[in-house]
């Protein structure tokens, strides 16, 4: 028996390196050595600041909805770095694959898969998870999350997923499949290596990890709304999430469920989805995108919640069309369980099957046309501030209807035939991706980021990041419809036909533009932190903001209300504004119960990370232990006293009249204010728009 | 929230807290229930579109491998082990005190155990006669599904022996109350896809 496994020194890219040298293993030594470096940096810079023990007390251990919320957002942009990164590199590589290209076509099956599985699972999902952990209690008026521990775990797990994937960097390979890891492909007979199982076990926790939170949002949104607040009055991102939990919940369990079948045939020799002995890979196809494409619609759902909330402050009106967005959103979430098999029209079903789900396709499209239209109605004759919110707003409007055009086009399975697996899907998918998504992310983090943190972040550079996210996008994805309809296929690690030379080399233009506006994106974050005095907003609505989480203090203290509110409308904090009542004193405040910290989303998550990269390693010993210590982790939490804390209700009231009286002192700012130095966070408009 | 919300648990009138609170996490339970359920049924989808000829491979099918004296037993221990556990929060309904619901429980869990070892020696069986899920995508499926309820009935037996070891330690407390509800819920989950998997897998696969 071997103690380490199949582990052994040859399975680093370095030794790769030194036993051939070439741009190829140099390529894969360097990201390798950037994992190693970034991690030990991390670590130095931890201990050099002294922030161990802050990261420890206020994070780590912290069940606090808005922390656990930034973690999901910290986890995503690390991982959003290293995904561009790698599209980069593909972009390079590609540019220069006429007959050949730097990177062995193994090396670019790994980029793409990888790239695909973080870009989708751990940074995406992160973004939305996190969003929604920071502002769904605070629209509704709540104290926390419905289970704060379970929220703890869930971050855990999907961080146990993201640190699996960076291993693989490092130590051993990816799988090679993309991020869909078809088998028979995937399976012993075609992948005997590691590469699969590495996905397989990132990929299982994170879907427990999303369908935990799913459950988590749900019953948050279900019952802990404050008294008043009822269905129809509830902020549109609120709703927006409600959808997307539901989603969560139904959604996540296919692709757990597939990836172990997956795991049962590699590690066990089932049957499953082999080729022999009854095997059949159609049943993967499908139970993969009963979760795939409703997943699709749980990243972009938030998103439209972020669109409603900025267009509707950012024009200081009253959402348009507020029951028809509703309606569209419930509408949405329902058909994208319907439409599934658009992902494999050619994989030889009938073709009425074929044509019933492009029907169904095709009609998805319908509410989210109202959407835009309902939003544009609200930017309508409305006091538009250009902030960078409404930069991204402005690029997601033309391009997000461009690839939502597109998505039309692909859902007619004839069209289909033609055009599936070119870059015209790869071009369709990331153009509803980063305009919808990724943006609706970058917008949402840049107007609420002020009432986490308690400052704004600087509007110069990000109007600059948006500008070159924009660009970037353009110049890197849209030559990518003209390739798929010249009939390039998509993963193609290189290519005979110097006609695509010019698009690949546009592409691998924009890529780098690209690269500039993530750099510019990480540097509005730098920037704002040091400029943090001048950005300061402790008064709490920078924005003349519409809806609860704008009438509390910035950053909002742990508890999020002093006392519970009570609502009577919607929008009700703009029409407190508008009636001139604001902010009004308490007269009795009570203790409030918070939950205690605690050690179990990181104690799951090391076990978790431990467990599956034993099991892709064959150490079966560590699978024993640490599989055992997450079961025994979770036994002994049933145990667990103590795990609350009480907050004084001295404590509440010194904190919130400190609050109240500083907002008496100071005399607002109009909106044309709202990005000098003058904004504190307290909004005195000058005219009130119907 | 001040009315009274699970009056089976009588977690007392005027006790908002503890009221909210089991909402909370009941209603999250019959949350996590429905997500349960998507998991079993993809298997029970994967099971119906592996029980062609094209899949059994040439292996043995549902008439060589099937028992029904065997699975009928066990659909008998896991009805009567539904009713002891009823009858559990029967007697925490009509406060019969923390030994009547602990006796009860120690039955379900026997026959809970019943259930499990009679599904383990028919699968003893099954691989003696050369059925492995390893012999084709039938089995592999067949396996999978009455598997997994296999195993989530493993963890409603930690789960006992859990519930157990806190009523001995602490009594019935509000807390506890609220988890023994849950269970409840679990466990008659549990023998709502049992009847499932006994008329979709076994009665029809001898039909
Ligand atoms: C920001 C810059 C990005 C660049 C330069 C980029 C580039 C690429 C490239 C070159 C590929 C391979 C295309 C091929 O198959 O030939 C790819 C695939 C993919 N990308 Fe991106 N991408 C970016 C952002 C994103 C984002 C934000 C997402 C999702 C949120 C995303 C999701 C995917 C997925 C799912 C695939 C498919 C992987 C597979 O084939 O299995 N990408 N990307
Ligand atoms: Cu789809």
């Amino acid at each position: 028996m071997k103690l380490l496994g199949n582990l052994n020194w040859d399975v680093t890219p370095f030794s790769d390196a030194i036993n051939d040298p070439s741009t190829n293993t140099f390529v894969a030594a360097g990201a390798a050595s950037l994992v190693i470096i970034g991690a030990v940096s991390v670590l130095i810079l931890l201990t050099w600041f002294r922030l161990w023990r802050p990261l420890w007390r206020d994070w780590l251990t912290s069940a606090d909805h808005k922390r656990i919320g930034v973690m999901y957002i910290v986890l995503a942009l690390v991982m959003l770095a290293r995904g561009v990164a790698e599209g980069a590199v593909m972009r390079g590589h590609q540019a220069m694959a006429l007959n050949g290209g730097p990177l062995s076509a193994d090396h670019f099956s790994e980029l793409f898969s990888t790239h695909g599985t973080i870009m989708i699972l751990f940074v995406a999902m992160p973004l939305v998870t996190g969003l929604i952990n920071i502002v769904v209690p605070l629209q509704i008026g709540a104290r926390d999350m419905a289970f704060p521990v379970m929220n703890q775990v869930s971050l855990g797990l999907t961080a146990a997923g993201a640190a699996l994937i960076m291993v693989s960097l490092v130590i051993g390979r990816f799988e090679t499949g993309g991020w869909t890891a078809y088998p028979p492909y995937t399976g012993k007979v075609f992948s005997p290596g590691e590469g699969p199982d590495y996905w397989i076990w990132s990929v299982v926790p994170a879907g427990l990890g999303s369908m935990l939170s799913g459950i988590n949002f749900a019953v948050t949104i279900y019952k802990c709304r404050a008294p008043g607040m009822t269905y129809m009055r509830m902020p549109l991102f609120t709703w927006t999430a409600l959808c997307t939990a539901i989603m969560m919940i139904y959604a996540m369990p296919p692709v757990t469920v597939s990836s172990l079948m997956l795991a049962l045939d590699r590690y066990a020799g089932f049957h499953f989805f082999s080729n022999d002995l009854g095997g059949n890979m159609m049943n993967y196809a499908n139970i993969f995108w009963m979760f795939g494409h409703p997943e699709v619609y749980i990243l972009v759902l938030p998103a439209y919640g972020v669109w409603s909330e900025v267009a509707a402050t950012f024009s200081a009106k009253q959402l348009y069309g507020y029951v028809s967005l509703v309606t569209a959103t419930m509408s949405i979430a329902v058909i994208s369980f319907t439409v599934w098999l658009h992902h494999f029209f050619t994989m030889g079903q009938s073709a009425s099957v074929n044509i019933a789900f492009g029907i169904a396709t095709m009609i998805i499209a319908v509410p989210t046309g109202v959407k835009v239209y309902d939003w544009m109605a609200t930017l309508w004759r409305g006091r538009i501030r250009m902030t960078v919110p409404v930069i991204y707003l402005t690029g997601f409007f033309i391009l997000f209807v461009i690839g939502g055009l597109t998505g039309v086009i692909l859902a007619n399975p004839t069209i289909d035939y033609q055009v599936h697996n070119t870059l015209f899907l790869v071009a369709h998918f990331h153009n509803v991706l980063i305009p919808g998504v990724l943006f609706g992310m970058l917008a949402g983090i840049h107007y609420w980021f002020p009432k986490v943190f308690g400052f704004r972040l600087d509007e110069t550079w990000g109007a600059r990041a948006a500008g070159l996210w924009v660009v970037g996008f353009c110049l890197t994805f849209l030559p990518l419809y003209v390739l798929g309809l010249m009939g390039m296929p998509r993963r193609s690690p290189s290519f005979t036909d110097p006609a695509y030379l010019p698009m690949e080399y546009l592409a691998a233009f924009g890529a780098v533009v690209i690269l500039g506006a993530l750099a510019a994106t990480f540097t509005t974050y730098i920037v704002s932190i040091r400029h943090r005095k001048w950005l300061a907003v402790p008064l709490g609505d920078p924005w003349d903001g519409r809806t609860l989480e704008w009438a509390t203090p910035a950053p909002v203290p742990e508890w999020n209300f002093a006392v519970i509110p009570e609502v009577s409308s919607r929008d009700a904090f703009a029409l407190e504004k508008e009636g001139g009542t604001p902010y009004a004193p308490v007269s009795r405040y009570a203790d409030i119960t918070l939950p205690r910290r605690t050690t179990m989303g990181l104690t799951v998550c090391v076990a978790t990370t431990g467990t599956g990269f034993a099991l892709v390693w064959h150490i079966w010993w560590l699978v024993i232990l640490c599989f055992t210590g997450l079961l025994l982790t979770m036994i002994a939490r049933a145990f667990a006293t103590n795990t609350e804390q009480i907050i004084p209700a001295a404590e509440v009231a010194r904190q919130h009249r400190r609050w109240l009286d500083a907002i008496a002192q100071n005399t607002g700012i109009t909106r044309d204010a709202e990005c000098t130095s003058a904004n504190r966070g307290l909004a005195a408009p000058d005219e009130v728009i119907r | 929230m001040s009315q009274n919300l699970h009056p089976g648990l009588n977690l007392g009138a005027s006790h908002g807290d503890a009221h909210q609170q089991s909402e909370l996490s009941v209603f999250g339970f019959w949350v996590f229930l429905m997500s349960d359920l998507i998991t079993f049924g993809v298997l029970f989808a994967t099971y119906a579109a592996s029980s062609t000829p094209i899949a059994m491979a040439g292996g043995p099918g549902p008439a060589a491998l099937f028992d029904l004296t065997s699975t009928g037993m066990q659909t008998a221990f896991l009805l009567a082990s539904s009713l002891t556990c009823g009858m559990a929060s029967l007697a925490l309904k009509y406060r019969e005190g923390p030994r009547r619901i602990a006796l009860w429980l120690a039955v379900t869990a026997l026959l809970g155990a019943g259930f499990l070892a009679l599904e383990l020696r028919d699968f003893a069986d099954m691989i003696a006669k050369g059925a492995t899920p390893m012999r084709s995508g039938w089995l592999s499926s067949l396996y999978a599904l009455v598997g997994l309820h296999g195993l989530h009935i493993t963890a409603g037996l930690v789960w006992i022996v859990v519930l157990l070891l806190l009523i001995w330690r602490r009594g019935v407390t509000d807390l506890i109350k609220t988890r023994l509800l849950i269970f409840a819920l679990y466990w008659h989950f549990l023998d709502l896809v049992w009847i499932g998997i006994f008329s979709v897998v076994f009665l029809r696969g001898l039909a």
